[in-house]
């Protein structure tokens, strides 16, 4: 039903406008296209020529594809890859189960539902750097609240942001709890577009609530995921703010990103290294990223 | 809304109108001064410009800050670059200064008549192309190890003159139920101090080894002596002698282990004297220090620190009024100003300026490694442009039991093969 009341219109207008902006004149086009190539085209592109160099902010030599070849060798460079894949995946997925979790209970008629809502989504407004900071403290391994919290219980808590093996885990989760309210939010705008007749057809059928969920809900919010799992991948693979003020890639370089090794370079003067370093980040969400767009994008046509 | 613009404006207006009158006045120099917002260094520049000031009325000059570490070094370069530092700035010295293209971007020193005060140590380190661009902005520094006076009184510890001895005291000091050695890696820089404060022990054995270190020729890996660096500090991690939580506690938390006797010995740059001072006065003369020992007793000396020094960049539209500050920073008015600003963390190295009769204990120890027969070697920094930017990691790694000590031994070789074709030094 989405899909014929979805296509139909959609072919006139967009057959219409392609007229219509035939009729604009080249000039008309200018301003937007200079725009363009000074703050898009040209940063690109010349960001590219610097991978291939080793430049100092005096000076640059043309050194071809080593700053690239370096870039691999990085022992460090490994374990940051290996790192951001562990955390978009488990940042996103998290996500995905837990905001569409509280967005059910959100859209349901659960006392102080706006409360509850507006909650939810105050961390999303918090600065990245101040929870960071926060949770460093609570976060420290003797005198942390957390772990204080878990003496009380009598249990040994680890040393959340000291433990090389339990470092990027740690970051993951307050990126989770950070981030959970923006995709509860978009379930919350996917599951209220559902018409309610469905739930009322379901139940004259006699479905259970976990059926409606399982059968309604689930398939029938599948845009919003689509959208949240894009949206904080992206964000997982590029992340940074969180993983620097909370442990700076450590200890030693075991919670190092891809961005947080790059930043590094930057910092230690290595421009051509970072430059580098930068267009294979633009390479690997593009390689990673566009494929699951698509993928997610051909399932939603298919519903 | 709109109304509060109007006394808003008018506070502008009079301004402008107090300004012009005062231009009118005297025909005042403004020169803006860059520092590090690392409350020493803040403490030290605003002491110096207050004193300066105090002498030179004409001149009038604004402290800006900026960060330390690694954050700092881009400020620098990048302000620099776009000619945009101002008229004087506080930076390292030794390899970070050979970084910053010294010979394009600062004012050439070699010539100012107070030069001749300049010890010739801290001119070597300010020096590129044969000219020296720098003035001593603080005392002589040196890496070593503090400990705790009361708890060596307590347990009736002898000051360690080789390794094994310093290890035989961290042995009776756990067995005592006190930290033997205090390590604060959130503070990263911290954990290199083991392995910089060995240099003294490395040139000992391997005199040349800087040289061909900078000429490719020599690596850490490869070298007993400058592998012992980083074993020592695997080692001390191993038996099990550093603070719980020496993954998540931080520089300030480490002073505050070393005075109040939570830890017996905490490896640092004498640096740490002024901050002492600053925070826990009156357990200064609680804190001793003593060089990082090695293998021999009779060889036992000190790693030294050249300080930071103060710059003029070439593009300055002041220079000559810069100048003036600078050479204000190389007089005993200077240094006297040095002294009341940070009080006495070391050796002075302008001539003509004497330490007070009543330093404290650590200054106290490290007197004799810079008198006459007493042994000490500038820092690997200081003898070679090289110095890798992972080493902190790298450090915090060993230290922490992640990675072996041969392992990050050429690991750091590595680092330190790009950190040398940055710099486009020859035979790399």
């Amino acid at each position: 039903m989405a899909v014929i009341t979805g296509t139909a219109p959609r072919s006139m207008p967009s057959a219409a406008r392609r007229n219509i902006q035939s009729f604009y004149p080249a000039w008309f086009y200018l301003p937007a296209a200079i725009i363009y190539g000074i703050l898009y085209l040209l940063p690109t592109f010349s960001s590219v020529y610097f991978s291939l160099t080793r430049w100092t902010l005096f000076d640059s030599t043309f050194i071809g594809l080593e700053n690239f070849a370096q870039f691999f060798r990085e022992p460090f460079l490994i374990k940051g890859l290996v790192n951001t894949v562990i955390f978009a995946v488990v940042t996103s997925g998290s996500k995905v189960v837990l905001g569409l979790l509280l967005a059910v209970l959100l859209t349901s008629n659960v006392v102080a539902r706006g409360l509850l809502r507006s909650i939810v989504f105050f961390p999303v407004l918090v600065s990245t750097v101040g929870v960071g900071i926060t949770f460093v403290a609570m976060m420290h391994p003797t005198e942390g609240v957390i772990n204080e919290g878990l003496e009380l219980l009598g249990i040994d808590g680890p040393g959340w942001l000291t433990n090389p093996r339990l470092a990027i885990f740690s970051v993951a989760i307050v990126d989770i709890w950070k981030g959970v309210g923006l995709a509860t939010v978009i379930f919350m705008a996917g599951i209220a577009a559902i018409p309610q007749d469905y739930y009322d057809a379901a139940h004259v059928d006699g479905t259970s609530p976990f059926q409606s969920f399982r059968y309604i809900t689930l398939p029938l919010s599948r845009p919003a995921t689509v959208t949240v799992i894009t949206l904080s991948f992206i964000g997982g693979l590029r992340t940074f703010e969180l993983i620097w003020t909370m442990t700076r890639g450590g200890p030693g370089f075991s919670s190092d990103v891809i961005a947080s090794v790059i930043y590094k370079q930057y910092q230690a003067g290595f421009y051509g290294l970072s430059t580098a370093g930068n267009v294979v980040l633009f390479i690997l969400i593009a390689v990673l990223a566009v494929p699951l767009s698509i993928y997610l994008n051909r399932k939603e046509g298919h519903e | 809304m709109r109304m509060s613009f109007r006394p808003l404006l008018a506070g502008i207006a009079a301004g402008v109108f107090a300004a012009s009158l005062s231009a009118a006045a005297h025909a005042q120099t403004e020169l803006t001064l860059l520092t590090s917002s690392s409350p020493n260094s803040l403490k030290l520049a605003e002491g110096l410009v207050e004193a300066f000031e105090a002498a030179n009325p004409d001149i009038n000059i604004e402290i800006e800050t900026r960060p330390g570490g690694a954050e700092g070094d881009n400020t620098v370069k990048t302000r620099l670059a776009t000619g945009s530092m101002t008229d004087i700035f506080y930076y390292n010295s030794g390899s970070l200064f050979q970084a910053i293209n010294p010979q394009n971007n600062l004012v050439d020193l070699t010539d100012e008549p107070w030069q001749a005060d300049i010890h010739e140590n801290f001119k070597a380190v300010v020096t590129s192309g044969g000219r020296v661009y720098g003035v001593p902005a603080e005392t002589a520094m040196a890496g070593g190890i503090f400990y705790n006076r009361k708890i060596y009184e307590q347990l009736g510890l002898q000051v360690p003159k080789t390794w094994d001895e310093f290890m035989a005291n961290n042995e009776k000091i756990k067995a005592a139920g006190t930290t033997p050695v205090i390590q604060t890696y959130r503070d990263t820089w911290t954990s290199q101090l083991l392995l910089l404060a060995d240099y003294y022990n490395v040139q000992s054995v391997e005199p040349d080894f800087a040289e061909r270190y900078t000429n490719n020729q020599a690596k850490f890996a490869s070298t007993p002596a400058a592998m012992k660096g980083f074993e020592r500090l695997e080692a001390v991690h191993k038996a099990g002698y550093m603070n719980e939580d020496f993954g998540a506690a931080g520089y300030q938390d480490g002073l505050r282990m070393l005075v109040e006797g939570g830890g017996a010995h905490y490896p640092m740059l004498t640096f740490a004297i002024g901050a002492i001072r600053a925070t826990y006065p009156e357990k200064l003369g609680d804190v001793g220090f003593f060089a990082q020992p090695g293998d021999d007793a009779e060889k036992n000396g000190l790693t030294v620190w050249m300080p930071a020094s103060f710059y003029i960049p070439a593009a300055s539209p002041n220079v000559d009024a810069a100048k003036k500050f600078l050479a204000f920073v190389a007089s005993p008015a200077g240094c006297e100003a040095n002294l009341k600003a940070l009080g006495a963390t070391g050796p002075f190295l302008i001539k003509g300026c004497t330490l007070p009769a009543d330093v404290p204990p650590s200054v106290k120890d490290m007197l004799p490694y810079f008198e006459e027969g007493g042994r000490n070697a500038p820092a690997l920094e200081f003898v070679s442009p090289i110095k890798g930017p992972a080493l902190e990691q790298i450090t915090v790694e060993v230290g922490s039991g992640i990675r072996p000590a041969a392992e990050a031994a050429a690991l750091y070789d590595e680092d330190v093969r790009k950190q040398a074709q940055q710099l486009g030094l020859k035979g790399w």
